[in-house]
């Protein structure tokens, strides 16, 4: 199989856009098409500040050396989440300071949930009794710490890693049982409802998994191969592997899918669902938040 | 022979089929993984020669 391009071997084989690729056009590729849906979405401009969140994984280092290649200012932030099971939050750590030690200007700041809190996220979730699966609550404290470091930072955005397969799989979800205020609020980007919400970003959104982790590979990034310890069988997880099965009979049906569902949204899908939040700020930290009082996260820490 | 190694799984088989052919075979989706050999990517068409070690990469994560 050869390069469209150039008629060299082939890495990668794209079914769903019939393109394959060397290694060099590839590398050329990712960055056009990351440009391309930031700008067709409107994410960010090159004088922002970005603040990327980084977990070790494939999609977040690809996307922070995407952004930096690309010329914007990104900065990383890696949230320590106290994942003990194989030293995972461990190891994941060091792929990120591999990163950055290997690129100039490559900053990024840690915030160690357990040394700024007390507590880790899975002490926290056995404390609070969601032991078994503390991924709700894992999403609550990366949330809020993304926010609050973005405000105090002056960040214009949050950019996360999030790739086609995994906006795909929550789309299904949602569909599957028609959370239509879910589905509302599915977006690449999510704008600042309040002065101290961070707008957040999603690059990747338009490439397939697929291309992420190829990226990583012919790029030479290391990064943890293992997923989280919490995330194994998980429903999202079970999700892909559905829509990857579809996707092997039919080339392009993720996109398309997801492609269709944004053009459906242009067209006023869901837009009676959507309703404007009232935000107040927390009594404690000043976060904004749906309730009166406490916000979520402070809520957590009263129990 | 082709070794095909995959997290702590390893497979033993004949030359001559194709990357996807050989993922097929190990009951692994095409989608779901991509191929290395001597840390390159390789094309799901690429036949495998006697002798390859091909590492097979999971793309799915969550988390």
């Amino acid at each position: 199989m050869k390069c469209r391009k150039c008629g060299a071997v082939a890495v990668i084989n794209m079914r769903q856009h019939k393109l394959a690729l060397c290694d060099e056009h590839f590398l050329e590729w990712i960055p056009q098409q990351t440009q391309r849906a930031i700008r067709k979405y409107r994410m960010f401009g090159p004088r922002d500040r970005i603040l990327v969140a980084v977990s070790g994984g494939k999609d977040s280092l690809s996307l922070w050396d995407v952004l930096l290649r690309l010329g914007y200012q990104a900065e990383g932030l890696y949230i320590h989440l106290g994942i003990d099971s194989g030293g995972y939050s461990d190891s994941s750590l060091e792929y990120v300071e591999r990163f950055a030690a290997a690129r100039e200007g490559a900053r990024f700041r840690v915030v160690d949930v357990k040394a700024e809190y007390g507590q880790s996220v899975p002490e926290l979730a056995r404390r609070t009794h969601r032991g078994r699966k503390p991924c709700a609550l894992c999403g609550l404290v990366k949330r809020y710490i993304m926010n609050r470091v973005a405000y105090e930072g002056g960040y214009d955005a949050i950019a996360t890693g999030h790739n086609l397969d995994d906006e795909v799989a929550v789309l299904m979800q949602n569909t599957l049982r028609w959370q239509t205020g879910y589905l509302a609020r599915q977006a690449p980007v999510l704008p600042s409802t309040h002065p101290k919400l961070a707008r957040k970003v999603k690059p990747f959104v338009r490439l397939y998994e697929r291309e992420t982790a190829a990226y990583a590979i012919v790029r030479g990034i290391e990064y943890i191969y293992d997923e989280c310890p919490y995330a194994v069988g998980s429903t999202t997880n079970f999700y892909k592997e559905l829509l990857n099965q579809l996707e092997g009979r039919s080339p392009g049906a993720k996109l398309g899918f997801y492609l269709s569902f944004l053009e459906a949204k242009r067209q006023g899908a869901f837009s009676q669902t959507k309703e404007a939040l009232e935000l107040n700020e927390c009594e404690k930290c000043g976060q904004p938040t749906t309730a009166p009082g406490l916000c979520a996260f402070c809520r957590l820490w009263e129990r | 022979m082709v070794k095909i190694l995959f997290r702590d799984k390893e497979w033993e088989l004949q030359a001559g089929m194709t990357v996807r052919d050989a993922i097929l075979k190990v009951g692994l989706d095409p989608q779901a993984v991509l191929a290395v050999r001597d840390g390159k990517l390789i094309n799901e068409a690429t036949i495998l020669k006697n002798g390859d070690t091909i590492r097979l990469i999971a793309v799915i994560s969550g988390g």
